[in-house]
């Protein structure tokens, strides 16, 4: 039984291998693009408008409040990001309703390139707002004392945020598993059910948390 | 559980390219479709509101001008009735000024007739009387009339009051002139020297005459002398008749003026 999907390697080439993670991302990311590209293809800014278009204003202007309401002042700026993150992780969670399904996030390997996107987005928009100067003199509030810590904190949160969304996903995917060889019928499907609910909700914290950090960066006054 | 690097760099390239088609492809477009819609619903609001601000301008001009008009309407009506008083006024007034004009004439007229009539009707009626009195006379004691005139006048002259004598002498002296004898009819000599008799046994003294003979005194004899005068004739008679006929005349003429 493999427990990631990096395991499940399909064409390698020295340091290069292409694996099942790599391959479902290219998958979600295909899905992704080309139904945005369909929806948005004919856009009308009319009253009545089609219902796909409704489904992914709705979506956006979610994502872009709860930027709003986390104090962020310009959505748009962070949206692309804040945003991809969101519908990546979700629909990646999503599709374990598919059979032999195995979500990238259960990939350590993919969930750590995420944290690493959020550790290093942190200062790009940070440095972005404030300037270098400005963003550097974050890590010494309140006091310069802070200053191992703020760092510390910067690289254990990446952490975190990796083995969580990680260990979520894992661990749905592998009582699923379990209870499949355990109870086969019934069961697995409540199961699936919680997983299906713990991914989004591992979608939602997954990004709430990274706009966090990012605002925290952003803002004139830390918090 | 092992983290794999080249899949870790994989996904961060992975990552940041599906940011980038999503950008591209999703939030761009959605939001600026939103955005153009917003802006395009409000600018339509505002439209919508200038529009009704613009026919509120609108309703209160049309007021404006509907009660400048009933005004006027009514300030015309008043001046067309004024103007109507006023002619009507203008009017009543020519037409009594015309009625009262032709009431006038027409009273003048009646007058003259009443006048022409009573004159008329006296110069008949002294006829009359004259004719009468002349056929009585003749008929009953065949005298002749002027003899008769004659004879009441000298006697009237003889029966002349003490008083009346004497302004008769005074009239007569103060002045040298002759007395003067008219008469209706030529008076034959017989009869002038009676009444130069009579005048002298009055007067005492011879007096220088002159005769003249007036048709219009009706039969009558009259005598003058500086201003004192002695007549009789039958238009003395007559004067009284011509006198009720016209009171009665005009009595009548007041009842048809009443009438009307």
């Amino acid at each position: 039984m493999k427990l990631s999907p990096d395991e499940t390697i399909f064409w390698e080439y020295g340091f290069i291998n292409i694996n099942l993670t790599i391959v479902t991302t290219w998958a979600l990311m295909l899905i992704l693009v080309i139904s945005s590209r369909l929806i948005t293809r004919n856009l009308k800014v009319e009253i009545h408008i089609s219902r796909w278009q409704v489904i992914l204003e709705i979506i956006v202007i979610m994502i872009n409040n709860q930027i709003k309401e986390i104090g962020l002042e310009k959505p748009e700026k962070y949206i692309g990001f804040i945003g991809t993150l969101f519908l990546f992780i979700g629909l990646a969670n999503l599709f374990v309703i598919f059979p032999w399904y195995q979500p990238p996030t259960s990939s350590l390997s993919a969930t750590a390139a995420l944290a690493i996107s959020v550790f290093l987005s942190v200062p790009y928009f940070g440095i972005g707002k404030k300037g270098l100067g400005g963003y550097l003199k974050s890590y010494l509030k309140p006091t310069f004392m802070m200053l191992p810590f703020n760092l510390i904190s910067e690289v254990s949160r990446t952490l975190a945020l990796a083995i969580r969304l990680f260990g979520n996903i894992m661990s749905g995917g592998m009582i699923v598993a379990i209870l499949l060889s355990i109870a086969p019928f019934i069961f697995p499907v409540i199961m699936n059910v919680l997983g299906l609910l713990t991914g989004m909700i591992q979608a939602y914290i997954f990004s709430i948390l990274a706009t966090v950090y990012i605002a925290g960066a952003v803002k004139i006054k830390a918090i | 559980m092992q983290i794999d690097w080249f899949t870790v760099i994989a996904q961060i390239i992975n990552f940041l390219i599906l940011v980038g088609l999503l950008k591209r492809f999703l939030y761009k477009p959605i939001l600026n479709a939103i955005e153009e819609r917003e802006n395009k619903i409000s600018s339509q609001l505002e439209e919508a509101e200038s529009k009704k601000e613009e026919a509120q301008k609108e309703k209160e001009e049309f007021k404006q001008k509907n009660e400048d008009f009933e005004d006027k309407k009514k300030k015309l009506m008043k001046k067309a009735v004024e103007e109507s008083e006023e002619k009507r006024e203008e009017l009543l007034e020519k037409a009594r000024k015309e009625a009262g004009k032709f009431r006038s004439r027409l009273k003048k007229s009646s007058e003259e007739v009443q006048q022409n009539l009573s004159q008329e009707i006296e110069e008949k009626v002294q006829k009359e009387v004259f004719a009468i009195t002349r056929k009585a006379l003749s008929d009953l004691a065949s005298l002749d009339m002027e003899e008769q005139t004659l004879k009441v006048f000298i006697s009237r002259l003889n029966e002349l009051k003490e008083d009346e004598k004497k302004e008769f002498l005074e009239a007569f002296k103060s002045k040298s002139d002759p007395i003067m004898v008219r008469s209706a009819f030529d008076l034959p000599s017989k009869q002038k020297t009676e009444i130069q008799k009579t005048v002298a046994g009055i007067l005492g003294t011879e007096t220088k005459f002159q005769y003249k003979t007036v048709p219009e005194l009706v039969s009558g004899i009259e005598l003058t002398a500086n201003g004192f005068k002695i007549s009789w004739s039958i238009s003395e008679y007559l004067n009284s008749l011509e006198k009720n006929i016209s009171e009665t005349i005009e009595e009548e003429s007041k009842k048809g003026s009443e009438k009307q």
